[in-house]
């Protein structure tokens, strides 16, 4: 599909670091005309970085951009704008008062005489924009607030192609869309692929990599992998350009002996994200909880711990049937959670970390109703001993340790609460590699002690190599249940993705 | 870590707000009373403290307020409504310990039900608390027409009460309920929630604090302290103006914010609001000894405000980083 001539965009030997990251390096990638090239990689592969430095709003560290075989700098998100790049983020930027045309042409609207907005000039040129795309139902005067979400998107697209847009990056543009509207998006890209634009698509999914895209660029930890045409690979060979053969070295798995079950959930359902889901955790097992963003995983965790009560279904607890309606009934249940967001959800950053330690567990460090600060010290100096926390004081504000070291205080003050039920989400995302083997040699002791883990994660070499067993969500349901020996990368990939072809397909 | 503090960090403990503020009211008293001897005399410094000691008080529950990430701008008006009330039933003949007792229970029970709309609605304090403000503001002045409060029964006067005839009342309840409020806050797991609340309401839930109850409670608790506050003002003059103090509610918050309350929650102490609260009231006091007009009180305390704001946000920043 791609034609002669050099590309329409390219980057080359693209380097790009953040303090104490290394985001991106040596990685090269270009966009012909009339091409959808897929860009594929787990989460902080890069991608996002990468799409930053070519629409504009990250500058490289090194490395050439070329526009039309020229090179060019893109000092800002307008230059890359001028050079005919468009994107458009998950997040969708719209103005939801204004009206469709009014958000096409925000910016660059149709002018009259003494520089007033000529309304019915942009109303005629949106109108056209739209016939050209045949959206029959989008209205150009209809608010955009009161727009489905694929029509949200159409705006998007119609405003990237308002500033005659040559590229067009999308991220992840499906995750949003129900079945119908992606088939709808892939009419458009495929016209606007006709038209002569490149198309950007990052995606998780690999049935829509293999139907829309032309080429195939896979990133890992920065790197660049390879670029395959996607007619000569398949999803196995992509998963494993994904992921890499580096699990069994990195995790030393503890083998503990698996007791009673902990945990058995039936059939809960929270809408919306939660839909009919069973789960059972032994005691001194680790299961593994993977899926793609959005999958559900989240918001099962949040429903065993009372954040987002079940609707309806049942928890037991060691065989006993428990309700769990607040995080402190959970908590006094003996369940815990350690949310994927540390900053937002985790930690107090203004608190010591003494405090902070002790904060899940307060009620039983009273006495006569007094905080007995004795016992609270005692607490948080074995649990920075335990944890190896590296902080000048235990008054120290929380927020001033490094990432690793907040997520051993999240981890820590839990388990100061002796769980027997601990979830685990995203424990180790955006800590350095020290602190990561560190926190799973912890879970390996505390599974020898009989607790009962389930671990949500992102990171498929993390959940290949900590979990005895590993269930997959798709769209809030489990689509699979491997045992530690058939979980391999290409089958779990295979099921988060929805790829029909893959081995260890649930019903 | 060290268990052993190092001498930084002892500096940092005695450069605390608190430190700082006892010491600006000290050297502040020695200045002016180089300047004009008679400010440092046993009758000016008493009047200092007993006209103010209820501005404390009342900055006891906005501390609260503050650090659970919340603020109420409608205390100013409740006093009034509350100094009132406790002043009529007073005057109609109840009897005195009813006349005393309703105000704290009013005081309670509107501030308990702002907290609820605050908590259960979503609604920002800042906007509950404005609305209960002209409420009580309006409503006042339309039911007493601004008629003042005369002929107070003599049992009525709290604020003349001396304990072991040399304490006054006042400043006995300033000190009191400081280091009760001060206490409660430090020792007491209900005290803490209110830090985890204002500091970070989602951690604070995920870990079984619920910050919706915390909310409730924290303006309760300053309802409460209000309606002392109400009665140290009803009490201190033989008349009550039946309008409410202008102002009054800024220079509460005032008192907080200089005492070292984070406007942004989850920080600060009630002795530093209660020192800072001195403080003002000394610096009002002081301007008039030097022969500075009284209209530069505001300009002064406003100064002060922005000094400990910007203090407090660079300090943030440097402790916790960009965010």
């Amino acid at each position: 599909m791609s034609e002669a001539g050099p590309p329409r965009l390219e980057v080359r030997d693209i380097e790009k670091s953040f303090p104490g990251v290394r985001a991106l390096s040596g990685v090269s990638y270009d966009v012909h005309a009339g091409e959808v090239h897929a860009l594929m990689g787990e989460n902080g592969a890069g991608k996002s970085t990468l799409i930053k430095i070519m629409s504009g709003v990250v500058q490289p560290d090194k490395g050439a951009i070329l526009i039309d075989g020229l090179e060019s700098r893109l000092a800002g998100p307008d230059d890359a704008r001028r050079a005919g790049i468009a994107t458009i983020y998950q997040e969708l930027l719209l103005f939801p008062e204004l009206t469709v045309a009014e958000n096409i042409f925000l910016g660059h609207a149709p002018k009259g005489r003494f520089g007033r907005i000529d309304l019915s000039a942009m109303r005629e040129r949106a109108r056209a924009l739209i016939a050209s795309l045949d959206i029959d139902e989008l209205d150009a005067d209809e608010t955009v607030g009161r727009l489905s979400v694929g029509n949200r998107q159409r705006v998007e697209i119609l405003r990237a192609l308002s500033h005659d847009a040559r590229v067009l990056i999308m991220d992840e543009p499906t995750a949003a869309l129900t079945e119908t509207d992606v088939r709808r998006l892939f009419d458009i890209v495929r016209r606007l692929r006709a038209r002569g634009v490149g198309v950007v698509y990052i995606s998780h999914r690999m049935d829509e990599i293999f139907e829309i895209s032309d080429r195939v660029t896979v990133l890992r930890d920065g790197a660049f992998i390879g670029t395959r045409q996607t007619r000569e690979t398949n999803s196995g060979e992509l998963v494993e350009m994904m992921v890499g053969r580096r699990i069994e070295a990195l995790f030393p798995k503890v083998e503990a002996p698996l007791g009673e079950a902990v945990l058995e959930a039936r059939d809960l359902v929270a809408k919306p994200m939660t839909r009919g889901v069973s789960v059972t955790v032994r005691a001194g097992e680790i299961v593994g909880l993977a899926g793609l963003v959005g999958s559900g995983r989240s918001e099962l965790a949040q429903t065993l711990f009372g954040v987002t009560p079940a609707e309806s279904g049942e928890i037991r607890l060691n065989g006993e049937l428990v309700s769990i309606r607040s995080p402190a009934e959970g908590r006094a249940l003996g369940v815990a959670y350690v949310p994927e967001d540390r900053g937002t959800q985790g930690l107090v950053r203004a608190m010591s970390v003494k405090h902070n330690f002790s904060l899940a567990g307060l009620n039983r460090l009273t006495w006569l109703g007094f905080i007995d600060r004795a016992a609270e010290l005692k607490l948080a100096r074995d649990a920075v001993k335990q944890f190896d926390v590296k902080t000048s004081s235990l008054d120290e504000a929380a927020g001033r340790l490094s990432g690793g070291n907040q997520q051993k205080i999240v981890l820590g003050k839990w388990l100061a609460n002796k769980p027997r039920l601990l979830i685990l989400d995203e424990p180790t995302r955006g800590i350095d590699v020290g602190a990561k083997a560190e926190i799973h040699r912890l879970m390996g002791v505390l599974v020898r002690e009989g607790v009962a883990i389930l671990m949500i994660s992102s990171e498929l070499p993390e959940v290949l190599g900590m979990s005895d067993r590993v269930l997959v969500m798709r769209e809030g349901r489990i689509v699979a249940e491997l045992p530690r020996a058939e979980a391999t990368p290409s089958a779990v990939g295979a099921a988060m993705m929805g790829d029909l072809s893959g081995r260890g397909q649930a019903a | 870590m060290s268990a052993a503090a190092s001498p930084v960090q002892i500096l940092r403990r005695i450069a605390s707000q608190e430190a700082m503020l006892a010491v600006a009211i000290i050297g502040l008293a020695i200045v002016v009373g180089f300047v004009n001897p008679r400010f440092l005399s046993a009758n000016n410094l008493s009047d200092l403290l007993l006209g103010n000691a209820y501005i404390a008080v009342a900055a006891i529950g906005m501390s609260m307020v503050i650090v659970s990430g919340n603020i109420d701008i409608s205390v100013g008006a409740l006093i009034g409504v509350l100094a009132t009330v406790s002043g009529s039933l007073a005057v109609a003949g109840y009897p005195i310990a009813f006349a005393w007792g309703a105000p704290l229970v009013i005081g309670i029970a509107v501030m308990a039900a702002q907290g609820a709309v605050v908590a259960y609605l979503g609604i920002p304090s800042i906007v509950v608390t404005l609305g209960m403000w002209s409420i009580l503001k309006g409503g006042l002045i339309s039911v007493t027409g601004g008629r003042w409060i005369t002929d107070l029964p003599n049992s009525f006067h709290l604020a003349d009460v001396e304990v072991f005839g040399v304490l006054p009342m006042p400043v006995l309840i300033m000190v009191g309920a400081t280091i009760l409020a001060a206490i409660w806050m430090r020792f007491w797991p209900g005290g803490r929630a209110i830090y985890a609340a204002g500091g970070n309401p989602e951690a604070a839930r995920l870990c079984g604090v619920s910050p919706r109850r915390t909310t409730i409670f924290v303006f309760a608790a300053h309802g409460f302290f209000a309606g002392i506050a109400a009665l140290m003002f009803a009490t201190q003059l033989r008349v009550i103006q039946s309008t409410t103090p202008a102002g009054l509610e800024l220079v509460v918050i005032t008192a907080s914010v200089v005492g070292g309350v984070s406007i942004l929650g989850g920080v600060g102490t009630v002795i530093g609001s209660t020192l800072a609260a001195v403080l003002l009231a000394e610096i009002a006091s002081a301007l008039v000894f030097i022969n500075v007009s009284p209209y530069w009180t505001h300009a002064v305390q406003g100064s002060l405000i922005l000094a400990t704001v910007i203090a407090d946000i660079l300090r943030r920043r440097r402790r916790l980083g960009a965010a």
